[in-house]
């Protein structure tokens, strides 16, 4: 059953908002988001986390020795 | 630094015979065979194929090709300088073991990068972190997920980070949720590149992902309360 985006509670709201960003639904024009603060409040934080994350953990080169670590296992038959 | 979207990098190599469209169907009359000219392989494609016909300096090819994006999966997941190394290590060992049964199913960094992956999951069932295999990373029964969001508004993370906040709640994380949130938030991937590296539904992908990120936003506002009690 289709629940109407006006009417839904939070509870509802919030068990679709997996599948609505991860589909890259509006989710920000939603009619439930539009009414609610909460949920808006929500939604806004999620995205702010989302959005920090690509500043996270930025790419790193092994030390150059790796390769020979690896080489020598790979001669030792450790592979 | 820019966001790298591995998959769609130019130095991914697949076995997958390439195959040349043409319109022959288009032609009317009798079908006659033509011979085509065989479509030579892309230099990547090409080091993959020696690799696996057991060319040491195709392997060591490979390895420059792809040991940065690996190493930084296994640091993202241990957060430890000697530790990602060791799984490195291990990952392009059990590649090299491995290499010759890549058939193309799959772009080979893709499948690389499933290796991988396994390869850090062993590891953190053998440090004694509760996780089995990739179905119980992918469901984490013994933590009932974070809490949603009813009732009166709360703190708010009013669109500003602390980005060392972040790294440490996302490196509490349990195991199973960490991972999916470094391969979809950090690395972007996409939930079905994600859902096919971890055999899992996209569905499954998404809500995991959704409860990662519901878990950091719970670790950053306790942050932020304790930060405003000082």
């Amino acid at each position: 059953m289709t629940i109407d985006p006006k009417s839904m509670s939070c509870e509802e709201f919030q068990s679709q908002l997996a599948e609505l960003v991860g589909s890259g639904a509006d989710v920000g024009n939603h009619p439930h988001i539009r009414e609610c603060d909460n949920c808006r409040r929500l939604y806004q934080d999620l995205q702010t986390i989302a959005d920090a994350a690509k500043q996270l953990f930025p790419d790193q080169q092994p030390e150059d020795d790796l390769w020979e670590r690896i080489e020598s296992a790979i001669k030792k038959g450790d592979s | 630094m820019p966001r790298t979207r591995f998959p769609k990098q130019t130095s991914e190599a697949s076995a997958a015979p390439t195959v040349q469209e043409d319109n022959a169907d288009q032609l009317q009359g009798p079908a006659v065979e033509v011979a085509k000219p065989p479509i030579p392989l892309s230099p990547d494609a090409e080091i993959l194929a020696r690799a696996q016909a057991g060319d040491h300096h195709a392997f060591a090819h490979l390895y420059g090709l792809h040991k940065r994006r690996i190493y930084s999966l296994c640091l993202r997941m241990v957060g430890n300088v000697a530790e990602a190394e060791d799984l490195t290590q291990e990952a392009f060992l059990q590649l090299h073991r491995k290499i010759a049964t890549f058939r193309g199913d799959s772009a080979f960094s893709t499948w690389l990068h499933r290796l991988a992956i396994n390869v850090v999951l062993m590891h953190l069932r053998k440090k004694g972190l509760p996780l089995m295999s990739l179905d119980e990373a992918m469901e984490p029964s013994y933590d009932d997920g974070p809490g949603r969001s009813f009732g009166a508004p709360d703190l708010s993370l009013t669109g500003s980070i602390d980005r060392l906040a972040l790294e440490r709640a996302v490196a509490a994380l349990p195991a199973g949720y960490r991972l999916i949130f470094v391969l979809h938030d950090v690395e972007g991937f996409e939930h079905n590149e994600i859902a096919s590296m971890l055999d899992c539904s996209v569905g499954n992908s998404k809500s995991q992902l959704h409860k990662a990120r519901l878990k950091l936003r719970d670790a950053l506002r306790q942050s932020l309360r304790k930060g405003g009690r000082r």
